[in-house]
């Protein structure tokens, strides 16, 4: 039977006729992946904690609506509300402002996807600020407005910075997923790091795709667990001595 | 030396009467052992190899390779030899190939010189050549056309490559922009997002032949790349790559490759009965009159 003929120096080659090595190219994209993370990620955690305090509000209809909000953008699968953002939206608005989205927007693509990824995470985000929040007793609340808070100070002072704490361990997971999900963007053409690995496995260097493809699992390992290991530090950080919070050592 | 002729001589006698004039080596020998020959197929390359409403593999490469899977049968003895067809994808297809999964693989790939570092190849059945897919109201006719507007290609293929070295020493600068696959890249120039797509014109003349107005694509510039496809088979396998390319030949030689190439460029094909009609091109011509397995 055939020998799998394995190259492992394969990414130190130049991409020929380019002039390129294929290590640049996992560079670049590993570039896209982290900036389109972390922007998507700023999104989600400002947008998340907004919508997942006002779900716990005693207003009715601020509540239902970011009920409403929080259910639309995590029942729909991320790959199809970056379609929708990027194919179907510039099709059903005026045709000047779709025409522009097509043509004129700088980095349609990266904006779309940072977006997208950013919208669909801070419906998660969301979901654990609030959990957060209605896991405190009722009585924060209650001490917070007997001492005369508004209720804008009460969140801010009393049930928010608890909040916040407990639930670092999912927002942990949540943060490590934005970066595995940004995967997603190359479906739209974002030229992030698994966008480069098909790149290269497919026809420019068809002869070694399992050594490109063990890499960039590396990489995204190496990734995921930077971020991992950085919220373990934050969480020991912030931790407040003798509550429920103490978490890892 | 005298045992080892007694040895050959009764390995011999046990093969249906002197069948075979030579040893088994490689994937034939397999074959032989196993009862199996798997095939590798694609799910998706209109008209080489993809499935029909049945849900069965179909396609020009297909019709020629089941003759290949013939020959094995005569040449083995083994009319009963179990046929397994396996879907590879072109993130798989090499590696399937290189750890024995598949024996051989029908679908549309491109002989590569790179591609010869692992696997080998049967004589060329198709050649395709590298042009742009447009909207016919844009009015693109060469590269130059394309100066400062973004050009789409599908991730996974070289045609950015070819977009590259065409730009060098002329004044013009392209974007280039990438679809996930050749459905979405074609989408971008349908809604505007891109002016042209550059890729395989075999697979621009079927995705035209599929859109809603067929009329309002051209496929136009010059052939930017020439490549050949052929039947993916193991590397260093000379006995089993002859019986492939053997008939490939025969195929050729006896004018039968022009009845299976009408059957599926020329006429309407499953599974939504479109006719492709993309005549036979002057390489594939060259190809077919004299047989050749040289990659690029």
């Amino acid at each position: 039977m055939g020998q799998y003929q394995w190259n492992w120096g394969i990414i130190l080659e130049e991409v020929y006729g380019t002039g390129e090595y294929y290590y640049q190219w996992l560079i670049t994209g590993l570039g896209w992946t982290v900036a389109t993370a972390l922007s998507a990620w700023v999104i989600a955690l400002i947008l998340g904690s907004l919508i997942g305090t006002v779900r716990t509000m005693p207003n009715k209809w601020l509540a239902g609506l970011a009920t409403a909000y929080v259910e639309l953008f995590r029942n729909i699968p991320l790959i199809v509300q970056l379609f929708l953002w990027f194919f179907v939206l510039p099709e059903v608005l005026p045709e000047q402002m779709g025409t522009w989205m097509k043509q004129d927007m700088p980095m349609p693509e990266f904006i779309t996807a940072v977006i997208g990824l950013g919208l669909f995470t801070s419906a998660r985000v969301a979901e654990q600020v609030r959990t957060g929040i209605m896991a405190l007793p009722r009585g924060q609340r209650y001490a917070g407005q007997a001492l005369g808070f508004t209720l804008g100070q009460t969140y801010r002072y009393v049930l928010l910075p608890m909040a916040f704490r407990i639930v670092i361990p999912p927002l942990t997971s949540e943060f490590m997923n934005v970066f595995k999900n940004s995967a997603v963007a190359l479906a739209i053409g974002v030229t992030e790091l698994t966008f480069q690995m098909r790149q290269i496995t497919g026809e420019y260097a068809p002869g070694n795709p399992i050594e490109v493809m063990t890499m960039v699992s590396v990489i995204y390992l190496i990734m995921a667990f930077s971020v991992n290991r950085l919220m373990a530090f934050i969480e020991r950080r912030t931790q407040v001595p003798g509550y429920i919070s103490g978490g890892s050592k | 030396m005298q045992k080892s002729l007694i040895l050959s001589a009764a390995v011999a006698a046990v093969f249906a009467g002197g069948a075979h004039a030579e040893e088994l080596t490689g994937t034939l020998k397999k074959i032989n052992d196993t009862g199996i020959i798997t095939v590798g197929h694609r799910e998706s390359s209109i008209p080489f190899s993809y499935l029909d409403d049945k849900q069965k593999p179909v396609g020009y490469a297909m019709d020629l390779c089941h003759q290949v899977v013939a020959a094995v049968k005569k040449k083995l003895n083994k009319p009963s030899l179990v046929v397994k067809l396996v879907p590879v994808t072109s993130q798989t297809r090499i590696p399937l190939m290189v750890n024995g999964t598949i024996d051989m693989e029908c679908g549309s790939t491109t002989n590569s010189k790179e591609r010869q570092k692992q696997v080998g190849f049967s004589y060329s059945y198709y050649v395709t050549a590298v042009r742009m897919a447009a909207k016919a109201s844009a009015g693109i006719k060469t590269l130059d056309d394309l100066n400062g507007k973004p050009v789409v290609t599908t991730t996974g293929t070289t045609s950015d490559r070819y977009i590259k070295q065409n730009e060098q020493g002329k004044a013009i600068d392209v974007k280039n922009v990438y679809g996930k696959d050749h459905a979405e890249s074609f989408l971008m120039v349908d809604t505007g997002r891109a002016a042209a797509f550059v890729m395989d014109d075999i697979l621009l003349a079927s995705l035209i032949a599929n859109s809603r107005n067929p009329k309002d694509f051209a496929i136009v510039g010059p052939a930017l790349s020439v490549e050949p496809y052929g039947i993916m088979l193991r590397k260093d396998d000379p006995q089993f790559k002859k019986v492939a390319d053997d008939t490939l030949a025969a195929i050729f030689k006896s004018g039968q490759i022009n009845t299976i190439y009408n059957k599926w460029f020329m006429t309407p094909i499953p599974p939504k009965n479109i006719n492709i009609n993309l005549p036979m091109s002057d390489k594939l011509k060259e190809a077919i009159k004299t047989p050749t397995d040289v990659g690029i």
